[in-house]
């Protein structure tokens, strides 16, 4: 099966372009992440740290740690 | 609308109770390997020798330890952060009846020697397939859950399991690929160097992806939580998340510093290891600044103890991982127990520490009750440290100076420790302490045992904890302000794809190149297959897992090239189903054994090293010389080596080589047991002994010989 996908990649003119577009792929995506983190809302990334934290209304009544 | 719903803490406890019996379990076989280390004696029977209790160990603690820890922390945390119970309170029961059987499978097969002969992926063919299922189970049970959510966002923590998920998944499956040739056997379909890049890919990855990204999510969640503050910077966070995934994946390579992979591809490695200590550390720092304001209550509360030394114990393998994929660096720490101490920082630090912070703030929760003994959570925690540190500081020096050892040469330029056993001997009393060190962590669990043990019976456990969100509701599509991520906020599945994508990336960027490693790899026209006994040989040697201890990878060092001899080449390794270059020198590289020493004294080495080699640390073979070779897998592991491209249907072999293998194989038998006879050795050729040394001679010889004279193997 291997040896199939082996020559079939081997075979592929110019391959050489695919590591490198996957690279410009993410890097671009990265700097859309980073764009992205420094103009945002600074409610919203407010709310999202606090999700862990929010106070658990979910604790029952009966917890004793309540 | 609110909607009252039940956390399932049942299936969370599960989880963290086998956390913790296998913890004991993996690390009480660590113990047991670290003193075979000083004391051969502790080898006993062919079923716990180091060379099988070594992976059993590795795969205890990193897939049944931490992938239980894994497991927990996310059963937990993610029905709390999206507000709902489980997707599936069956698939989460086969989830984990089903991994707890792949862990009891495994603790069978391996010391039963069933090993495919790769480092954390040792277990065979039909362990890899439903390792392969249960997590697809997992991640059904994990995005059922997020798709039902309550919680519109999903926080931080959830994107590094997501990651996990997709690439864990990935790496099991592209690594796993063998030909089966039974039930208990199969050969990796890679050989070589592409195998090695692919195993390291792997291997590299099972550090970033499941002992990594998946506890740095329970960081997210676990600390803040601990602390009862949010992260100390939430956009740190994301960009610590993406960026993490997508160098991890690219830095597997520096595995394989001046070993026969390609230069280009060890560069690649070295760059995106060094890159890493941004994310890293950014993440690190991230973990400790949480604690801002608050490192008072680290004083007084034990979990907050263990999460400060697992962040800094991250930080420093972090950096120091980087550090050691600079060549220079890693020249002088490869293959040394400076690695052994490096995993170890991570292993014991921040895998164990997060782990234990973990249990002693959830028992607790789960059980409705208090802590039993805070005083005896202190002591753990110091014990632990302690533990870590007995254990990592003796291996850095050994490390260090063993390598050192290694390369010093006299003023006339002969190598000052000829024998590689001296410079064993000159390092055993690090291998005492750290013994030591590990004893003193696992007394440290043992307290813990104790202690969750009188918290469980102090409380009873809330199974079906109560709670109540607001439903989720359709959101109106308003153009506020244009920022893209809001059309991604409402679409997760899309963010879901987008990553998967994303972590597929590095993974394309590593694997066409080993598709197209072939035209980097010259063809050495001396290098034949394995005969038949060789053959027979190697999986014996794969079995008894040789390779964690010797390595069959001469890097081009004059210090390597004087002791072993000529330096690995590319092309010797084409037949190697599954390459063998092993991480760790325990003993002597193997490389260039073949004809090194005579038949004879391989004979007696493997019965008894001690007596060849006096002072030798390693485990006595005396079941080979009783186990009679079975021959009967002869003719299908030939026909397997011909599916996977060695070519035993080629000239010189003829056709049907496979039905004539074991006639060739008898002979080299009696040619053995005749060589021995002449060293008065009265030896029985049809045992597993023979077929040991066949190939023990026969390692690294093909480029010895000149072209003219290099036979065909079938003839020799």
């Amino acid at each position: 099966m291997l040896k199939f996908i082996k020559h079939h990649v081997d075979t592929i003119s110019g391959i050489g372009i695919y590591p490198l577009l996957s690279f410009v792929v993410f890097f671009l995506f990265f700097l859309a992440v980073l764009w992205w983190v420094f103009t945002v809302r600074r409610s919203h990334i407010e709310h999202m740290a606090a999700l862990p934290i929010t106070p658990d209304r979910t604790t029952p009544d009966n917890h004793p740690l309540r | 609308m609110t909607e009252r719903f039940q956390y399932d803490n049942r299936i969370v406890k599960n989880f963290l109770f086998v956390t913790i019996l296998w913890g004991v379990v993996g690390m009480l076989v660590g113990l047991t390997v670290a003193l075979q280390m000083v004391i051969p004696g502790f080898n006993v029977a062919e079923y716990f020798t180091f060379g099988r209790l070594r992976p059993l160990h590795t795969n205890a603690v990193i897939f049944a330890f931490v992938g239980n820890g894994i497991f927990a922390g996310v059963y937990y945390s993610l029905q709390r952060l999206l507000k709902t119970r489980m997707f599936s309170d069956v698939l989460g029961r086969i989830h984990f009846w089903g991994w707890q059987s792949i862990i009891v499978l495994a603790a069978i097969t391996l010391p039963l020697g069933m090993s495919t002969g790769k480092e954390y992926a040792e277990l065979e063919w039909p362990i890899d397939i439903l390792i392969a299922l249960i997590w697809v189970v997992f991640g059904i049970n994990m995005i059922g859950t997020i798709l039902k959510r309550r919680e519109r966002h999903l926080y931080v923590a959830i994107w590094f399991y997501i990651a996990t998920w997709v690439t864990v998944a990935m790496l099991h499956i592209v690594n796993s690929i063998e030909l089966p040739i039974s039930l208990t056997k199969s050969y990796s379909w890679y050989a070589g160097v592409q195998d090695a890049l692919v195993q390291w890919w792997y291997g590299h990855n099972a550090v970033a992806f499941f002992l990594t990204t998946p506890y740095l999510g329970l960081m997210y969640y676990f600390l803040p939580k601990a602390a009862n503050r949010p992260v100390y910077s939430y956009k740190l966070s994301i960009i610590h998340f993406w960026a993490l995934i997508f160098i991890y994946i690219w830095a597997g390579p520096h595995h394989l510093l001046y070993t026969a992979l390609p230069d280009w591809a060890q560069s690649l490695g070295t760059v995106f290891s060094i890159m890493l200590i941004a994310p890293s550390w950014g993440g690190m720092l991230n973990g400790l600044l949480t604690l801002r304001g608050a490192w008072d209550r680290v004083r007084e509360d034990p979990v907050l103890k263990f999460f400060v030394v697992a962040v800094t114990c991250y930080g420093m393998a972090t950096l120091e991982g980087p550090l050691l994929s600079l060549k220079s660096l890693n020249a002088i720490a490869h293959f040394t127990d400076w690695i052994i101490a490096h995993v170890h920082i991570g292993g014991l630090g921040w895998n164990g520490f997060m782990t234990f912070g973990m249990v002693y703030w959830l028992v607790p929760r789960l059980f409705g009750t208090k802590l039993y003994s805070v005083k005896l959570a202190n002591a753990h925690f110091w014990l632990g440290t302690l533990g870590i540190i007995f254990y990592a500081i003796p291996l850095y020096f050994a490390g260090f100076f063993q390598s050192l050892m290694w390369k010093q040469f006299t003023p006339d330029g002969y190598l000052v420790y000829k024998n590689f056993l001296d410079t064993v001997l000159e390092i055993k009393y690090a291998y005492w302490l750290r013994a030591l060190g590990g004893a003193i962590y696992i007394i440290g669990v043992f307290i813990m045992v104790y202690n969750v043990v009188k918290t469980v019976k102090s409380g009873k456990l809330i199974a079906n904890e109560d709670a109540e969100a607001p439903a989720l509701e359709k959101v109106a599509v308003v153009n506020e302000g244009g920022h893209w991520h809001r059309w991604i906020e409402r679409r997760p599945i899309q963010m879901l794809v987008l990553s998967l994508v994303l972590v597929g990336i590095g993974g394309i960027l590593e694997i066409i190149p080993t598709f197209l490693v072939k035209s980097n790899i010259p063809t050495i026209a001396q290098v034949h297959p394995y005969t038949p006994l060789e053959l027979q040989g190697r999986d014996i040697y794969i079995r008894e897992g040789c390779y964690t201890c010797h390595s069959q990878m001469i890097r081009p060092f004059r210090s390597e090239t004087v002791r072993y001899g000529e330096y690995a080449k590319a092309g010797e390794f084409v037949y190697d189903h599954p390459f063998q270059w092993g991480s760790k020198r325990t003993g002597p590289d193997l490389l260039r054994e073949g004809g090194k020493n005579p038949d004879s004294w391989h004979y007696y080495h493997m019965f008894e090293p001690s007596g060849p080699s006096p002072g030798s640390l390693m485990p006595p073979y005396p079941h080979l010389y009783e186990n009679v070779l079975d021959t009967s897998t002869t003719r299908a592991k030939i026909n397997a080596m011909i599916t996977l491209g060695v070519p035993y249907d080629k000239e010189p072999y003829g056709p049907d080589y496979a039905s004539r293998a074991n006639a060739d194989l008898v002979a080299q038998q009696e040619r053995i047991v005749k060589s021995l006879k002449n060293d008065k050795i009265d030896a029985v050729a049809d045992r597993e002994i023979i077929a040991l040394i066949a190939y023990l001679q026969r390692i690294g010889t093909d480029i010895k010989a000149k072209p003219a004279e290099a036979k065909p193997t079938a003839q020799r």
